[in-house]
């Protein structure tokens, strides 16, 4: 079981420093996760590394190719509560 | 009464637009600093709105990692907390960082001060952070190293900074509040989590405010950022700045939210609004009365190199650089020879200040036994401390405000040129609009030479166009535009009532 880096990936590095198992590498379009190294980091930490830093919505999935970052959880915004949430920003 | 132009020589550096270096503090905000401190900051071109004339300094970018997320902020760009957002930094390992500083040290001799801002945060990128800094302080002894941060991981990395020739460390601090904070920071990555909204902000808080405290405890100089992010924490920062300063930082810098939606970032996105120019002032002059305020800081590129407004970085791109022999060693005895002439050039200067700090612009009769009401201008230079561009021509305008206490600097105002070439012309109206909305809340603005369109729309502003002053010395010209108001009797009670009326 393996967890992967898509295109939507910035480069930020922030993943391959928090990862324990080495299994990031630095690439180009975008960084990529070697799913022969990758453990989702069981035995070391409760939740997989890489996807507890990565800023970016939609750019880390896990094996079963859905996004552990989905829209709008990394805005603290739930996409059916975003027309309030910009009603209360935009009145600021 | 007599009206005092305080210090005209600061007041003409002031003056002087340098984006590449641009921030610093004149000299009167230094005055009150304890000794120790202020020779600290003698040197730096950030702090010392003299020494960025001479010294400059420059940033390295080997930090992209960040461990937080800022709503002003897209990770696809530099950390927003320290440069314009939408620029991207050539990132560099620490060698290449290594080998740049030291190429452009010994090819600009007046370099002193090398910093470390991103494009992430770099105490999230200790290892890349701290093997540039170990280089530098064995291999370039004398360039002096600054470094800033949001603060979340500063309180395990004081011990490791207080080992380098670290001259400050900059925390950009938003809040104090984590009610306030959640609005502001979404998440951080702590303790091999992500920990969201309330709980997250309030782990970042204490996390900074613990983290100035050590540095303050071990005399590294501390600067504090904030971002104005009106309807979050514009109130709140007033309690920030107090706060921050009774902990011991130097100077406490706000810079305005820039928050477009082709950036990208979250308040971008959803429409978020930035300051306007006269909210920002409003909380400057709020903070000032009881902290040092940075008001030259113009947010400068993360990767600047040079001074003012030059960027140089063009001369030392990677591939250059490694073409580059240098010998540091003999690059030291030749920066150290231009070091002490800048310095004796600046003490000379600085003994021509005390000298000019007697001198008194005589009032008019009128304004005898009087005191009147303070009043903003400004005024349009490309540098020299004197009024020497045309109207059409400024990108951004320098605002003053006269008083019976004399002439202070405020603080920028950017505007769009209405007018850069025949062709861009069309757009004339709507930029020009744009220019007179950048002036609201000043009464005069002073150039060398100004359009007819413009001066009509101007005066129908309210704002009085003023070419009477050309090549002449900012603060001496805003006074003496002052004294003609008043003996005009512009500001005595009965035409303000008109003007109330109107
Ligand atoms: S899940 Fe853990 S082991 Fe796998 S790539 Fe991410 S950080 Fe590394
Ligand atoms: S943290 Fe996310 S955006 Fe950054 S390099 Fe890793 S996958 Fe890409
Ligand atoms: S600390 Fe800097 S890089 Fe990190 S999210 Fe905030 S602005 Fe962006």
């Amino acid at each position: 079981m393996a967890l992967t880096i898509v295109e939507s990936c910035v480069n930020c590095w922030a993943c391959l420093d928090v990862c324990p198992s080495d299994a990031i590498v630095s690439a180009e379009p975008h960084f990529l996760i070697e799913s022969k190294n990758c453990t989702e980091c069981e035995g070391d930490y409760a939740d997989p590394q890489c996807a507890s830093i990565c800023p970016i919505e939609g750019a880390i999935l896990n094996a079963f190719g859905d996004p552990i970052n989905p829209k709008g959880s990394l805005t603290g915004i739930k996409p059916e509560l975003k027309d309030d949430a910009l009603k209360e920003i935009q009145a600021r | 009464m007599e009206l005092n132009v305080l210090n005209a020589d600061q007041a003409a550096a002031s003056a002087e637009g340098c984006s590449a270096s641009a921030c610093g503090s004149s000299n009167d905000q230094m005055s009150h600093l304890p000794d120790s401190i202020r020779e600290k900051v003698q040197n730096h071109p950030c702090y010392s709105e003299e020494a960025h004339h001479y010294f400059a300094r420059m940033h390295v970018a080997v930090a992209p990692a960040c461990n937080i997320q800022c709503h002003y902020c897209n990770r696809k760009y530099d950390c927003a907390n320290e440069s314009r957002p939408g620029v991207v930094s050539e990132l560099l390992t620490p060698d290449q960082a290594v080998k740049k500083t030291k190429a452009v040290a010994a090819n600009i001799p007046q370099m002193t001060v090398l910093g470390i801002a991103g494009p992430g945060d770099p105490l999230a990128n200790p290892e890349r952070t701290f093997e540039t800094f170990r280089r530098l302080s064995a291999e370039a002894p004398d360039i002096k190293l600054c470094v800033s941060t949001n603060g979340l991981t500063l309180p395990m990395h004081v011990e490791e900074l207080a080992k380098h020739n670290i001259d400050h460390v900059t925390i950009t601090i938003n809040c104090i509040d984590p009610e306030v904070g959640a609005k502001i920071y979404p998440w951080i990555y702590w303790n091999n989590r992500r920990v969201r909204g309330r709980a997250a902000a309030k782990i970042l808080i204490q996390q900074q405010q613990k983290g100035l405290e050590m540095l303050v405890a071990k005399g590294i100089l501390v600067k504090v950022n904030s971002v104005l992010i009106p309807g979050v924490n514009d109130e709140h920062l007033k309690v920030v700045s107090k706060i921050v300063k009774e902990k011991g930082a130097f100077l406490h810098n706000v810079m305005p939210l820039i928050a477009e939606e082709e950036h990208g970032t979250f308040y971008g996105v959803m429409g978020q609004r930035g300051p306007s120019d006269e909210e920002l002032q409003d909380l400057q002059d709020a903070c000032s009365g009881d902290m040092n305020m940075m008001r030259h800081c113009r947010q400068c590129r993360a990767d600047a190199v040079g001074m003012l407004g030059e960027d140089r970085g063009s001369e030392f791109t990677l591939d250059k650089i490694e073409t580059m022999d240098i010998d540091y060693d003999a690059a030291m005895k030749t920066r150290a020879i231009v070091h002490k002439g800048i310095e004796e050039e600046l003490a000379e200067k600085q003994l021509k200040r005390e000298r000019l700090a007697g001198v008194k612009v005589p009032s008019g009769p009128v304004a005898a036994n009087k005191s009147f009401r303070p009043v903003l201008m400004a005024v349009a230079t490309s540098g020299g401390g004197v009024i020497n561009q045309h109207f059409g021509h400024a990108t951004e305008f320098l605002v003053y405000e006269a008083s019976g206490n004399g002439v202070r600097f405020i603080g920028h105002r950017k505007v769009d040129q209405y007018c850069i070439g025949n062709d861009t012309c069309g757009e004339k109206e709507s930029a020009l609009a744009g220019s007179i909305r950048a002036l609201s809340g000043c009464e005069a603005v002073l150039c060398s030479k100004i359009g007819y369109e413009p001066w009509g729309l101007l005066e129908d502003a309210g704002i009085a166009p003023n070419g009477e002053y050309a090549m002449e010395p900012i603060e001496e010209a805003v006074m003496s535009v002052y004294q003609e108001m008043i003996t005009a009797g512009k500001l005595d009670a009965e035409s303000e009532l008109k003007k109330a009326e109107v």
